[in-house]
């Protein structure tokens, strides 16, 4: 008679296990902006988190962006050459690139690259009790430690996605006009009569700037909400790289549909 | 790490960010050659559109003038509402022709306007009379069928 007891007392704990993260990282969120003054008075702080989490992930950025243009390139000639209309291949290119594949892609690699070493330095700092060191010496963890690199994250990160969006639509031109053999006027041509400013390229860096506040806090929370030992950084950092992905599809698909709903 | 050496990394990619910015808007996008600095108002009411849709270009004799902004229905004429916002630098005149045309067979939709000899101007906020809807294929494929039909019996 025990078990389906059991069970059911697994399945609340569980439930209210999730409720209680889920607050605790909303109570986090709030904290995190209440005390990032100091990252913004002392901003050499902010300045080395976004030399580490924007300026190191420049190589994996600008090489996969151009891989992910050279590939778009290459299918979609292919497939509008069988209608005949190869010259909106530049469209393609930076259409798919402005409004999807370059925030949610740059937030994919930010998120391997930059968001797991952010976890695991908070994690081990914590771990090593550095945290609680600070603490004592009346320096606020969060102040000093949490917020810039939160900071850090979150003004990498449009950057990093219009960098990634800029060199696609260049390996898409690379692949189509230098190789294939395009028109080079009619690949720009095209482009820009059907890619609008503020409908496509403002909501795609909308977009990577939200999805740059979640990646940077799922990163610095779960760093901070490590279990202190090496085991527990380790599964932080698994848990910082899978979440961050869910939420930043999740969060595309939400964003996608109150931005691009209908209209053309 | 060196603090100058910190600094120069930092302010080479935000200006790499930057002009990655600058590019997509430019290059990529319409930025620069859409930039309607003043603009102004006109309507035009159709009695279909057919696939006209909002932000599709308006142009005379080819050139693009302005922008669709708003569509709407009118329940009173039971007529369509197409708002158009024009280059303050483009006047056109009273007896303007606004027609909806298809760039090639299956492209996009637009307005075309066809200026008149009029001497008055069109004011902001003007409605232009002479329209000309959008041709539905339907209805011009049933036309010639009706008028291949009407023939044979002629013959007969």
């Amino acid at each position: 008679m025990a078990r389906p007891a059991d069970l059911l007392r697994k399945l609340g704990h569980a439930t209210v296990e999730r409720v209680w993260r889920l607050g605790f990282a909303a109570r986090f969120f709030w904290v995190v902006l209440l005390y990032s003054g100091a990252s913004f008075r002392r901003l050499p702080l902010t300045l080395r988190e976004i030399y580490f989490s924007g300026v190191l992930s420049l190589i994996i950025i600008l090489v996969s962006g151009l891989f992910v243009g050279l590939v778009l390139g290459l299918q979609g000639f292919e497939i509008l050459q069988r209608f005949g209309s190869t010259e909106a291949l530049g469209t393609l290119v930076a259409l798919s690139l402005t409004r999807e594949l370059g925030p949610v892609l740059a937030a994919i690699f930010f998120a391997s690259r930059a968001g797991s070493s952010v976890t695991a330095e908070i994690g081990l700092m914590k771990a090593t009790e550095q945290l609680k060191a600070m603490d004592m010496m009346a320096v606020n963890p969060i102040a000093r430690v949490v917020a810039p690199r939160f900071w850090g994250g979150v003004i990498s990160m449009p950057l990093l996605a219009a960098i990634f969006s800029a060199m696609g639509v260049l390996g898409g031109w690379l692949i189509g006009v230098v190789f294939i053999g395009v028109d080079d006027g009619s690949y720009w041509s095209q482009m820009q009569s059907s890619v609008d400013f503020r409908f496509d390229v403002w909501n795609g860096i909308v977009k990577s700037f939200v999805f740059g506040v979640a990646v940077s806090l799922i990163a610095v929370f779960e760093g901070y909400d490590s279990v202190p030992t090496a085991e527990g950084v380790s599964r932080a950092i698994t848990r910082t790289v899978v979440t961050s992905v869910l939420a930043v599809l999740a969060l595309d698909f939400v964003l996608t549909s109150f931005m691009f709903r209908g209209t053309s | 790490m060196n603090r100058t050496v910190l600094d120069l990394w930092v302010g080479f990619f935000v200006a790499l960010g930057i002009a990655a910015v600058m590019f997509l808007a430019l290059k990529v996008g319409n930025l620069s050659s859409a930039r309607l600095s003043e603009t102004y108002v006109l309507q035009a009411k159709f009695d279909n559109i057919g696939g006209l849709k909002v932000r599709g270009p308006v142009k005379s004799a080819g050139v693009v003038v302005g922008r669709i902004s708003d569509i709407r229905f009118d329940a009173e004429t039971y007529e369509a509402v197409v708002e158009m916002t024009i280059d303050g630098r483009y006047r056109f005149p009273k007896d303007t022709f606004a027609s909806i045309f298809t760039a090639g067979l299956l492209g996009e939709q637009y307005i075309g306007f066809d200026a008149g000899g009029d001497e008055k101007m069109l004011q902001a906020g003007d409605t232009i009379a002479k329209t000309q809807s959008a041709v539905v294929l339907e209805k011009l494929i049933s036309q010639f069928l009706f008028s291949k039909a009407a023939d044979g019996q002629d013959k007969k």
